[in-house]
Formats: structure tokens, sequence, C-alpha cells
């Protein structure tokens, strides 16, 4: 009934030189290719392109063994068959709902012989056009609803016969004698499995697919196999529903196929059913009763097949028949070669826990690989609940704890008083130049953030460093400022180019004034103000500037809130956290010039000649 | 997805919609009819919005996808509106039982009652590379002892029909023979546009002006063509409903697999045989699922298998979660100390799907269900093999072993269906339940947490 019109495939579809198009690549099914053609020894890789619809081009790395292959990605089917005329299987990943024009495209190309469908769900008349484009053209279809099929030692086509050890484990790197055709995907890898355990292997494989219409029938696939002069016995699992196994039925009957057939059709549950039921594959349903498991055991039986009585005995079966063709000399045992060692997958082997290896980066503030971000065990949901400000998410990225609500308030008004300070100021005045110039914002930021430093807002960790060094070894305000004199170095956190005593600074006395309403001590404060009180004495300007007061009011804070061992605090000044306040608070600022000058329009700045002293020698 | 049957409602109503859009030059044909079911408005309060069911004499049928109606005493011919309405009203919600299957009638479907004296019969089926037309001029309910008459031209797929000489087939012996060959042609274009697999009337008749009309249709379409044709299956403007097999509803663990295998692209399929059963199955893969039932069967044990159902296409671990949460709610209900039951986990060697997920999945449900499986005395056999199947195994073994859950674990070094044996003996044996003083509640329903 369905081998109206039936054409022949050609007898040979693979060889070990087969390269393969794939469309829509997947990247564990090329790699999974070409890992088979390295235990298979090819010499050339399977895959010769890419296509990739809507693509600029390009390549794609993967491993040819231990070297890293580049292939190359194509725009359309036409460019990539044109550019890889070698290349006749054509591997199609795309959905059901895209996979008929692109097999129909494939199919009209010259260089193509072979397009292989992996798509579920194609509608039947579309399955049903290409069989007859495939005809016309005398193409090969294999699929849809498939997983592909293998000649061992040759070609696979995608997924087939899955990871590397499963290939290996049935041999499928070298060629056997057993032509085996099937619908389902996931059995093949099974029987090949059987297989080899049974007979000395595949020659080639096929899963046709469980549609209704497969644009390669088990029937073409048997024919393909008698033709073969590889293949010595045929291995067919059939399955409920449809007309195929009927073909191979009237071909044996025919005296068409003279190679041994093992058949078994499963679904022979099916009569224990109550109603008809709809299977796992669509061309299987229970219902009529020629399309049933057992009417067609029984006529592949009577027509020559061996036919087990159940699946359980099938590879009885089988090995019954292959020891029949060994003891009558129609096979030869190959020879087992051991297939070249193929390097492990990385991520495969820490995932089986069989490789280790020193990580390159260490982390320990936040962790985005759960489910929800979270930032020192923080989940980001909990960070974004009002009770959490600013000054805590510095805490927990930079102190990894959730400081008290004073200091993190203290943080955050370190940051509003540090945000910005006029256009003046080398920062905000290099910003607006870079923002001027045509820069983009980050540019422009980092031009203004790369002043910062000992004269200009990097003084905060330098100021803590050297109190904390002088109030801990118990100079004297006295001892201190004399012997960094006679040192000729200025005491960082002290004096500011506009500001002195008689114009004070408003931004120092807020933090002072916090300080004592909040701090539970203020021992390196007062200490600071009795250096400033020794150094008004010799110059007016000589003030505790902003930098300063901030370096010594974190002393004050990190040594009284009790969430510091002295350690962590000796470290959190060496490592130099504090000036990372000042970047963080100018940035605000710092990102504002750089907006207003562009919101302004400005011209490139350039700096007036007469503004220059030129005193070059004539 | 796949092929679905249609009521005849709903075929002839999308024969009717797409009639004047597909077959142009402002044709249309006349089928007129109405549905009653056990929850639509009954005939008489229809008939209000239905001038032509209260000036007319009517057919009734029930319309629930089984064949035979005449010879059940379930049709009713040349009634009118009262008769009709008392007709239905007799017999909506009401069991009876066709070819052993026993169901409730719940949809009728109502027509007008056409004297005639021809009828024809007229079928299409999809093939693989033709869809075969066939027609007889002795249609009706003998239409099996006449089969010899029937003939049949095979259109090769793709040919336009108007391009096919159906002379032949309708010979000249034909009353209206040239309106005939058009109907045919007509449908036939309908049939195309709208992805059926398979459609018939039998019989079709020709009404008092001559025209061809179907009396009784058939159809079956691809699913698959939902897609691209789906929006023109409506029927009275809703999108068209598949109905089950007459005599088999839904179990609503089967309709919840349903709706999780329509919202993922891989594949979750359920359908329960035996509620009471003994042996479930949880096996992966389409074709490896159907072996394993076979194999329960083969081996004298079908009275006992729980369920046929296969998991496939990589699933993910929260599907295969509630998917195994579904199964384990079955397989443990009511449990029976005397009783010991069997939970075949079993697939073949996976080409893509990454077993330690999907097993994941499986685990997690094993463990909300700890109590359910001891109390059922319900052992789990497990086999499976593809990627990544080295650690799922292992990870079934330690949960085994952690909540003293008595399970077996295989990988492919045994044959896929060893466990199927294994399983047998185990509800053969006389291993009473070890703890049987936890709870006295049944597990019902399913239970995801």
């Amino acid at each position: 009934m369905n081998n109206n019109n039936n054409i022949q495939l050609p007898a040979k579809l693979f060889s070990k030189q087969s390269q393969a198009l794939i469309y829509n690549y997947k990247e564990a099914a090329v790699q999974r290719m070409l890992d088979f053609d390295n235990v298979s020894q090819r010499e050339t890789p399977s895959v010769a392109g890419l296509v990739h619809p809507g693509s600029e081009g390009g390549f794609y790395k993967a491993f040819f063994g231990f070297k890293e292959l580049v292939i190359p990605i194509y725009n359309s089917i036409s460019e990539a068959c044109q550019e890889n005329p070698n290349a006749d299987v054509f591997i199609n990943f795309a959905s059901h709902r895209s996979a008929y024009n692109s097999s129909k495209l494939a199919l009209l190309e010259p260089s193509v012989r072979v397009v292989v469908i992996i798509a579920e769900g194609m509608p039947e008349n579309e399955a049903r056009s290409l069989i007859s484009i495939a005809a016309r053209h005398g193409k090969v279809i294999i699929g849809p609803a498939t997983v592909g099929g293998i000649l061992a030692g040759g070609f696979k086509i995608g997924n087939t016969a899955g990871t590397i050890d499963n290939i290996l484990a049935c041999k499928l790197y070298r060629s056997g004698s057993v032509g085996f055709v099937s619908k389902s995907g996931g059995l093949s890898n099974e029987m090949y499995n059987v297989l080899s355990r049974c007979t000395d292997g595949i020659y080639e494989g096929i899963a046709i697919g469980g549609d209704a219409f497969p644009g390669s029938t088990l029937c073409d696939h048997v024919l393909r196999y008698e033709r073969l002069p590889e293949v010595k016995m045929i291995v067919v699992l059939g399955e409920l529903g449809g007309w195929d196994e009927y073909g191979i039925v009237e071909a044996l009957k025919k005296g068409d196929i003279k190679k041994p057939v093992c058949a078994w059709v499963s679904g022979t549950v099916a009569k224990i059913f109550p109603t008809e039921v709809q299977f796992g594959h669509a061309g299987a349903k229970s219902g009529s009763t020629a399309e049933s498991a057992e009417a067609k055991n029984k006529a592949l039986l009577m027509a020559g097949a061996h036919v087990p009585n159940s699946f359980e005995e099938f590879s009885q079966v089988i090995s019954h028949q292959y020891s029949r063709l060994v003891e009558n000399g129609l096979v030869n045992p190959v020879e087992e070669i051991s297939p070249p060692e193929l390097p492990l997958d990385f991520k495969t082997a820490v995932k089986a826990g069989k490789v280790r290896k020193p990580t390159s980066i260490i982390s320990t503030i936040c962790d985005d690989r759960g489910s929800e971000l979270t930032y020192s065990g923080v989940p980001i949901s909990k960070v974004c609940n009002p009770e959490y400000c600013i000054g805590d998410v510095i805490g927990l990225l930079w102190f990894k704890k959730k400081l008290p609500p004073y200091a993190s308030q203290f943080i955050e008004m370190c940051l509003k008083l540090v945000a910005d300070h006029g256009p003046c100021v080398s920062g905000a005045h290099n910003t607006i130049v870079a923002s001027r110039a045509g820069k983009d914002l980050v540019s422009s930021l980092v031009s203004g953030l790369l002043t910062i430093g000992p004269r200009f807002g990097g003084a905060i960790d330098d100021a803590a460093r050297t109190f904390k060094h002088a109030f801990d070894c118990g100079q004297s305000p006295e001892q201190f400022v004399e012997t960094m004199k006679a040192k000729g170095k200025r005491i960082p956190g002290i004096g500011h180019l506009i500001k002195s005593a008689d114009d004070i600074d408003k931004r120092v006395v807020i933090l002072k004034d916090y300080s004592k309403t909040h701090f539970k001590s203020s021992q390196y404060l007062d200490y600071a103000l009795e250096v400033e009180k020794y150094t008004l004495q010799k110059a007016n300007n000589l003030i505790l500037n902003v930098d300063g007061c901030i370096g010594v009011l974190f002393l004050d804070l990190l040594h009284s809130c009790q969430l510091f061992s002295m350690e962590e605090i000796k470290e959190i000044i060496d490592v130099g956290y504090l000036n990372g306040f000042f970047i963080v608070g100018r940035s605000i600022g710092l990102i504002g010039h750089a907006l207003d000058q562009k919101r302004m329009r400005q011209p490139l700045y350039r700096h007036p000649w007469e503004d220059v002293l030129y005193d070059v020698e004539e | 997805m796949a092929r679905k049957k249609l009521r005849e409602y709903s075929t002839k109503s999308i024969i009717k919609n797409n009639f004047p859009t597909i077959i142009g030059n402002g044709k249309t044909i006349g089928i007129k009819m109405i549905q009653v079911c056990n929850n639509s408005p009954t005939l008489m309060e229809q008939s209000k919005n239905h001038i032509w069911l209260a000036h007319n004499k009517l057919v009734v049928k029930p319309d629930m996808l089984f064949g035979k109606r005449g010879k059940n005493n379930l049709v009713l011919l040349n009634a009118n509106l009262e008769e009709a309405d008392k007709f239905i009203k007799e017999r909506i919600g009401k069991k009876v039982t066709i070819d052993g299957k026993e169901g409730a009638v719940t949809h009728f479907i109502v027509e007008p009652f056409i004297q005639h004296s021809v009828e024809y019969y007229l079928s299409i089926v999809a093939q693989r590379h033709c869809n075969r037309l066939s027609f007889s001029s002795k249609g009706g309910i003998e239409i099996e002892e006449n089969w010899e008459l029937v003939q049949y031209v095979d259109i090769p797929y793709g040919e336009n029909i108007d391009h096919i000489n159906l002379h032949q087939l309708v010979d000249s012996s034909i009353v209206n023979r040239e309106s005939v060959i058009e109907f045919l042609k007509n449908i036939y274009k309908i049939f195309c546009e709208l992805s059926f697999h398979f459609l018939e009337m039998n019989p079709f008749t020709l009404d008092f002006e001559g025209r061809p009309l179907p009396l009784d249709c058939r159809g079956e379409i691809d699913e698959c063509g939902q897609f691209k044709v789906g929006n023109k299956w409506n029927v009275d403007d809703e999108p068209i409903h598949f109905p089950q097999p007459f005599g088999r509803d839904l179990y609503p663990e089967e309709t919840f697999v349903n709706e999780i295998d329509e919202k993922t692209g891989a594949s979750l399929k359920l359908t329960i045989l035996n509620p009471r059963g003994r042996i479930w199955a949880m096996v992966a893969g389409g074709g490896a699922s159907v072996i394993y039932a076979d194999t329960v069967a083969d081996m004298g044990y079908g009275h006992e298998l729980g369920n046929y159902g296969e998991y496939s296409g990589d699933p993910n671990e929260e599907d295969t979660y509630k998917y195994a949460c579904t199964l384990l709610g079955l397989a443990t209900r009511n449990p029976d100390s005397t009783k010991p039951r069997a939970l075949l986990i079993g697939g073949g060697i996976a080409n893509f799907t990454d077993v330690a997920a999907t097993f994941k999945g499986i685990i997690h449900a094993i463990k909300d269900y700890q109590q359910d499986i001891l109390r059922s005395n319900l052992h789990l056999f497990v086999r499976r093999g593809g990627p990544n199947y080295q650690s799922a195994l292992q990870h079934m073994r330690e949960i085994g072993n952690k909540l003293s859950i008595p399970i077996q674990v295989y990988g492919p070094e045994v044959s896929m269906t060893s466990i199927v044996q294994l399983a047998i003996n185990h509800i053969n044996s006389s291993n009473n339940i070890i703890n049987n003083s936890s709870s006295s509640t049944t597990t019902n329903g399913i239970h995801c947490h």
C-alpha cells in the first residue's frame, strides 16, 4: 500500500570522506560529530560548514582531536553549498515550523544528496511535499523526527549514538557487518549496544523517525543494505502503525532480499489496551488490525525473516543468525583496532569528577551562579529592601559585613559630601575638557578620575595610615608634626588650597558633628584635632581637610563598631579601602559635568595662549 | 502531536466554513446542523435562533466517534422538533456499550431530514506519495457488503485535482454526474488545504435541487498542521476540540500531564491502563516505552500494567519532577500491605538527553514520596544509559540508601528490559511492608511540593 511510486535509493549514502553542512547548528552535535571523526581516524572533519540564517558569517571554533578547528558559518544554504561542493549531507536542526523551507532549498541544491530532518512535528503535507521533491531529484531524506544515523567508523549524523564513551563501548569507530534500521533514535542507540555484543557490530544504522510519512522508509534502507556488499545481515526494529514493514515482507517474498533479515515489530502490548492509544511516536497508533505489531511480526515471519517471540529474545535470534554467517564463512571476523585516545572535554571531565585544576580567579564578595544574585551572601531581593542603603551595599561588597545603620549612613554621607566640588578642581576640569573634545561618557569620566591621587582627593588612605601610625606609636601631636617635617614630608590630610581657619570647610564641620553624635569613640579625631591646633600655629591654611577628616573618622568607626579585629583594621588601612569613597562619590559629580558639557553643546576647549607663560629659548 | 479524529459536527463545520474561500465563485455547501451536548442549551432552546428546526423534519445522531449508530438504536429519523428534543433528553448523559466499550453519550448532531434516493460513497486518504480518492455509487450502511464496488484513483501528491479526469471514477450511470465530479474535486481541495489526513462521506446524496450534500461524515486531521492552518479549524468561533476515543474519559493525572506536555518542547505522555495495576512504567523514549510495555505483556502481566507513558526530548528538571510526582502518586495510591508493587524507571541509551538532569527531577519526586513508597511496598527498578548516566545512576543508588527506599539500579551493562523480570518477581514476592506503622492516610491526587 505504501510502495506505490517506490524509488530505489542509492546503496551508498555515506563514506569516510562524507562531509555535512549543518543548519541551525547545535554546538554539542557539532562537537560530537568531530569527536566521532577523531576516534574513527577520519582525515577530514565531517562538518564542512554551518548555516545560520541571519548571521553575518564568521567562524565557529570546535575541537578536532587535540587541535582546534575553525568552521565557516554561512548566511544562506546556497552560499554554503557553493563554497563546499564536496559536502553532500545536509543536517537540518531547524524547528518544525521552519524545517520545510530550509529542507526544500537544500534538496534543490545540486551538491546535496542526503537531507536529514531532525525536527519533530512537521505537518504531514510538508513531509509529503519534500518526499515528492526528493523523488523527482533523486535525493534521500532521513527524518523528520529523527536523530539521524551512523556509518560505523565513517560518518555520524548529529547526536546519533550519543556521547563518545557510548561510541567507544559500542565499537562504532570501526565497521561491522550488520545493516540496522529502526524508527526510534533512542532504540537505535540501544540496539547498537546490543549488536556490538551479539555480532561484530553495525556497518550502518539509520533511524528513520517516528512520523507517519518518513522521508525514507524502513524498506528503503533494507533494500539499500541488500545491495551494500559490506552488509552481511540486516536487522530491523519496526513499530505498530503504518504499512512500512509490509514493504519488507513483499521484498522478501519476491526474493529481492537474500541476506538474512532479523526483525521485530514493537507494540504487541496494544492488544491489551481497552481503546486505541497514541504511543510516543506520531506514526504509532493502535487501531487497524493489519497495522498491529502481531500482524506485522507474523507477516515478516511468514515471508522468511527471523522474528523472535518478544523483544527480550531479539538478541538471541540475532546472535544465532550471526553465528551461522560466521560458520558459513560469510563474515570475516573484524580486526579489532584500538581507537585513538580522545581528550576529555574539560566540562565533561569536571562533571564526571575526573579532573582538578586550580582556579585562576577567586571571588569572595558576590555570587551570580544561583537563582538569585547575592552580595556577601545577602540575596539581591533583600538588598533592594528600603532598610539597605548604598552605604550597606558598600559594606557588603567592600567590607563583607552588614554594617550598623549609623556606619552605613556615615558612608552615604561621605559620598554625598565628596560628590562634587565645582568645575575648577582638577578632576572636574579634566572631565569637562575631555567631554568637550567629543569623548564619550566613560572616557570623560575616567579622564577626571585619573587625576585623583596624593594631591587631589586621594589622601584619605594616606591620612588614615599616617595618623594611625603616629597615634598607635604614642607620638604626641608635636612630635608627630616635627618628625614629619624633619623627614621633609607633608602630613596627608592637613592643609587646603582655599579653605583656612578663618574660612572653615563646612564639610569637615558636618563630619565632625555626625561622629560626635553617633560614634562610640573619637580618639583618632581628637588626636587629629590636636595635630591641627599645632599646625595652625605654623600657617592659617594647615587645617584638617576633608580627606584627613574622613580618614581619621574611619579609624574611629572601625575601632569602635566592634565588627572588626585589629588585624582586619590594619588590613583595611594597608590595602587602602578608603580612597574608594572619594572615587565613588566624585564619579557622580564628574558624570554630571560630562553630561552638562554635552547638554550645553560646548565646543572643543582650547586653553588661551595668554594664560600660558611661554618661556622657550629663542 | 499526531492525527486526530474529529466529531462529525466539527468535520462538517470546517468544511462548511472554508468552502466559500477555498472554492470561490460565491459557491457554498448546503450543510445545516445543530450540536446538542451535555453543557449546551437544549435543542428546544436552540430552536429559537435556528428557525429551520421547527420547519423541517429532523435527523438526530450521536456524535461520539463510534460507528454503526443506526444499528444501536441511537438514530432518530424523520422526526419533528418535539420528538427530536425528547429523544435527545432521554439519551444524553446515559451510558451505552458499543463494541464492548462503555461510555456516556454526550454529543448529538441534529440536521434536516433529507428525502433522498441515491447514497454515494466518498473517501480521501493521505498516503505517502498520493491521496487516494475513492467513490462508490452504493454508499450507506451496506458499504462494507458492497466494498468491491468502491473505485479509487490515486492522485499524486501536489497534483492539481482540476487536471485529473474523474469520468472513469464517476461513470455515466451516476445521477447528476457532472455536479458529483465537481463536488468530489471541491471536497478534495478542502481536504488538501486544511491538513486533513482522512475524510469520508458515507453517504452523500443529492438534495431536492440535485446538489450533492453529505449525510454522514468522518474526518481526521494532522494536528501538526496547527501552526499553519489551525485558525481555519475553528468550530463556532472556538478553537477545535479533539475528543477522546469513545469510552475513554481522561483521568485527572492524564489531563495534568497533557498540560505539561503542551507547554514544553519535550514530550511527556501518560495513558492510564489500570489504576489498580501493580506495575508502573516511567520510561524515557517513544520507542523504548512501547518495548517495556510489550515486555510486561509478553511475560503475562499485562493486566497488572498500570500505565503506558514516556518522556523524551530532554525535558527539564521541573517537568520531569512533575511527571515523576504524577506517576509516584498513581503507583502508591491506596496501599495494600499484601500486594507489593513495582515502578520501572527504564530507558535505552539516550543520544542527547542529559540523563543526570532528568534523574534529578525524578530523585526530587522520590524524596517527596518517600513515605508513600514505603507504605505501598513499591520497589523501584532503574535501567538507563546515555550522557552522564554514571552520575545519574550513582545519585539514584545514594537516594535509595539514604531514604531506605528499595531501588535497584542498572546501566547499559544489562539488557534494556531485564528489569521487567525483576519487577514481576517483586510483585509476586510475599515481601511484606517493613514499616506499616506510619500514618494511615492514603495519598490522593498529585502533590508536588
